[in-house]
């Protein structure tokens, strides 16, 4: 066990219960939780804690703010739906575009990191911020290549689509079918991205990027390449995103520049980061399961909070459920002043 | 101290100011990037088929570049005093483009008027509020969200992130999701011809009224003693501290009056679009931050070139070749940060 969690573990019960009770809910989400509905969030879970878990890997355990991470989001996601566009559907071409998504953002992120890092760190968000609406502006123009507003619909091999079934009997109440055995496909795809974000961020490279975090004057001085392990951390972290839309849209059988590169989805993960515990991976688990279900019911609560005080002025226009970005918001910046370490740093201990 | 000797020893060597020594191009080195934008210009000129139609193109780029400058000025000497980034400088563009056109939409029987005088006076008054809400916002955001993050730009990047989610979200609550249409004033509308062109009044008066803001807020940080502080500020704070200056008092006097600023191109950018949304304020912020990074951040002198640089790029590219308008900005400014990698003008700070 603490092989596969190489050595990092959750480090308080209460964090190793609520850990236990995620993977738990998660792994056998089509049969505790009945319904479509319910196994499309437990899906977006598994997809969010991966790509909330890479954008840690650069923020929590790198300290540069990016925020092109749906974008590299994005390229896996896109990747996947041209190469099956262009090339029919087919397992190799499936390979061949999340292989083509990874590879490609792998490189963008690393012309932007050499082109900003080398100068100032501070460079980096602002230039992510500008290439990635340029990518998002350019994704929806291009429409013969990517599809535009619209997306593109994937046709994804037939194993994978509710429409196969390979038993007729019912397992355990469940009929087995091609999404399920697709949701298997994401829950287990994510597993292994998030074991070996832990492995990395365990290894001697792992450590060396969180005395650069620390101290980048003085890493630079005892004789660490502060470029070379920033640039590093930035590629791998922009290739697991890739990763991780890759899998998303294997899931969705759609893509557009709404599920994948939205600025929306970027705040949500520099929310959910925050919240959860920057720099502790586990913060991604945590904060990811707590933002989706709060995303499902809390919209609904402030709905009724919001038609309860409908007599007064102003008030029921800040507690209306499209209003719930403004409290995030809110909630974001306290955090980052009185629980920079998040949840999972709160239930560590740590300050 | 001894009084200086009335001759040099005879072994001393010779002093003459090595500038007389340099080949003109060395000498001509520091005024490149001024040159950056005639050359722009010329190049527009032959790229784009009919003159006219360059004219009106030059025009229009530079009252946007000017509408940038007069955002981007704030947030780039901000940079400078304080070390301070702020992610937020979007939203008092939103807020000061929703405060104009509200007194705007409130005086409409002054900017319905024929008369040039009403308009612009109509125009004052929506500035005037713009800036004194943004202004007040400005020092608000600064006491309640950047100061306690001094000296972190990690948290800075995120704090002021998070101020511009709430602040986006409370232009939705006070005004409402949809976007407002705002016409401009009776006597601004329409285009003069010249030489064959059609020009925008409008953007010939923001051009205009960012040029007059340019040369002001040039003559105050060379000739006045305000100025003075701010631009030793710049180079090292804790000198001008030492010397009795209160550095923070200048500080939170410059995020103000560069909100200010903000909310007052919020104002002009509304009148040019003629159409504002909550996230107006976010988009022009990728242009903004393209023109700081460019421009050198913390020179006012990089910004304004910047900002011309960004505005006629994006409209001579826009009429050559729609789809690449923003990502020419983007190859913009990745050709000059590998030309200059800290900016156009850069800022030499003094300290570490």
């Amino acid at each position: 066990m603490n092989r596969i969690l190489s050595g990092d573990g959750p480090k308080s019960w209460i964090l190793a219960v609520v850990l236990l009770i995620i993977l738990i809910s998660l792994a056998f989400a089509p049969f505790l939780f009945p319904g479509s509905r319910s196994l499309e969030t437990a899906a977006r879970i598994c997809v969010f804690i991966v790509l909330v878990a890479s954008y840690d890997l650069l923020l929590g355990y790198g300290g540069i703010v990016s925020f092109a991470h749906t974008m590299f989001f994005g390229m896996g996601a896109y990747g996947v739906a041209i190469a099956m566009d262009r090339m029919g559907t087919s397992y190799s071409a499936l390979a061949l575009g999340i292989l083509a998504g990874a590879v490609a953002a792998g490189l963008l992120a690393l012309l932007t990191a050499l082109l900003s890092l080398r100068v100032r760190a501070i460079f980096f968000a602002m230039i992510t911020l500008a290439v990635a609406s340029a990518f998002a502006v350019l994704v929806s123009q291009l429409s013969g290549f990517t599809g535009g507003e619209d997306g593109m619909n994937i046709r994804i091999p037939r194993e994978l689509t509710p429409a196969f079934r390979p038993l007729d009997e019912r397992v355990l109440g469940q009929r087995i079918s091609g999404k399920l055995i697709n949701y298997y496909v994401v829950f287990f795809g994510c597993l292994i991205l998030f074991l070996l974000m832990l492995r990395i961020v365990n290894s001697p490279f792992g450590r060396v990027l969180l005395a650069i975090r620390e101290n980048a004057f003085r890493a630079e001085a005892i004789g660490y390449r502060v470029v070379y392990y920033r640039a590093m951390a930035t590629c791998l972290s922009a290739v697991i995103a890739a990763l991780a839309g890759s899998i998303f849209a294997i899931w969705l059988r759609y893509v557009g520049p709404s599920t994948t590169l939205g600025m929306e989805i970027m705040l949500d993960i520099l929310l959910i980061v925050v919240i959860g515990g920057m720099g502790t991976m586990y913060g991604a688990v945590v904060g990811t399961a707590i933002f989706v279900l709060a995303q499902n019911y809390l919209k609904s609560l402030m709905g009724g909070m919001s038609e309860a005080t409908s007599a007064l002025p102003l008030v029921p226009d800040l507690l209306s459920p499209d209003r719930w970005l403004l409290w995030l918001g809110v909630l974001f910046i306290l955090s980052v002043y009185f629980f920079p370490t998040g949840i999972v740093g709160r239930l560590r201990g740590t300050r | 101290m001894s009084p200086a000797p009335q001759q040099a020893p005879q072994n001393a060597p010779q002093h003459a100011p090595t500038i007389t020594h340099l080949p003109l191009s060395e000498r001509l080195k520091p005024w490149l990037p001024v040159l950056l934008v005639p050359v722009l210009i010329v190049a527009g000129y032959f790229a784009i088929p009919q003159t006219s139609s360059w004219l009106t193109l030059t025009v229009s780029g530079l009252a946007m570049g000017m509408m940038i400058f007069v955002i981007a000025s704030g947030m780039t000497l901000v940079f400078g005093l304080m070390d301070v980034i702020n992610f937020g400088h979007g939203a008092f563009i939103s807020f000061g483009a929703f405060v104009g056109t509200t007194v705007l939409l409130m005086l409409s029987s002054m900017t319905g008027a024929p008369s040039l005088f009403l308009n612009l006076l109509a125009i004052s008054a929506a500035v005037l509020a713009a800036m004194v809400v943004t202004g007040a916002i400005g020092w608000g955001f600064e006491r309640a969200i950047v100061r306690p993050v001094y000296g972190s730009h990690l948290k800075q990047i995120l704090v002021t992130m998070g101020g511009l989610i709430v602040a986006e979200q409370m232009i939705y609550v006070l005004w409402g999701g949809q976007e407002i249409v705002i016409l401009r004033p009776e006597t601004l509308k329409g285009a003069i011809t010249f030489a064959g062109a059609t020009l925008e009044k409008y953007r010939l008066l923001a051009v205009a009224v960012g040029l007059v803001l340019f040369l002001a807020m040039r003559a105050v940080l060379r000739r006045t003693k305000l100025g003075l502080i701010v631009r030793a500020g710049v180079d090292n704070p804790e000198m001008v501290q030492a010397l009795g200056y209160n550095i923070t008092r200048v500080f939170v006097g410059v995020f103000i009056a560069g909100s200010a600023l903000a909310g007052l191109g919020g104002v002009m950018w509304a009148l040019y679009q003629e159409v504002i949304t909550a996230h107006m304020g976010n988009e022009i912020m990728i242009l903004v931050f393209v023109v700081v990074i460019i421009g050198g951040l913390g020179s006012v002198e990089g910004c304004f070139i910047g900002a011309l640089t960004v505005g006629l790029m994006q409209n001579y590219i826009a009429f050559l070749e729609p789809k690449l308008a923003l990502v020419s900005n983007i190859a913009l400014m990745v050709a000059i940060l590998m030309w200059r990698p800290m900016g156009m003008v850069p800022v030499v700070k003094a300290k570490g």
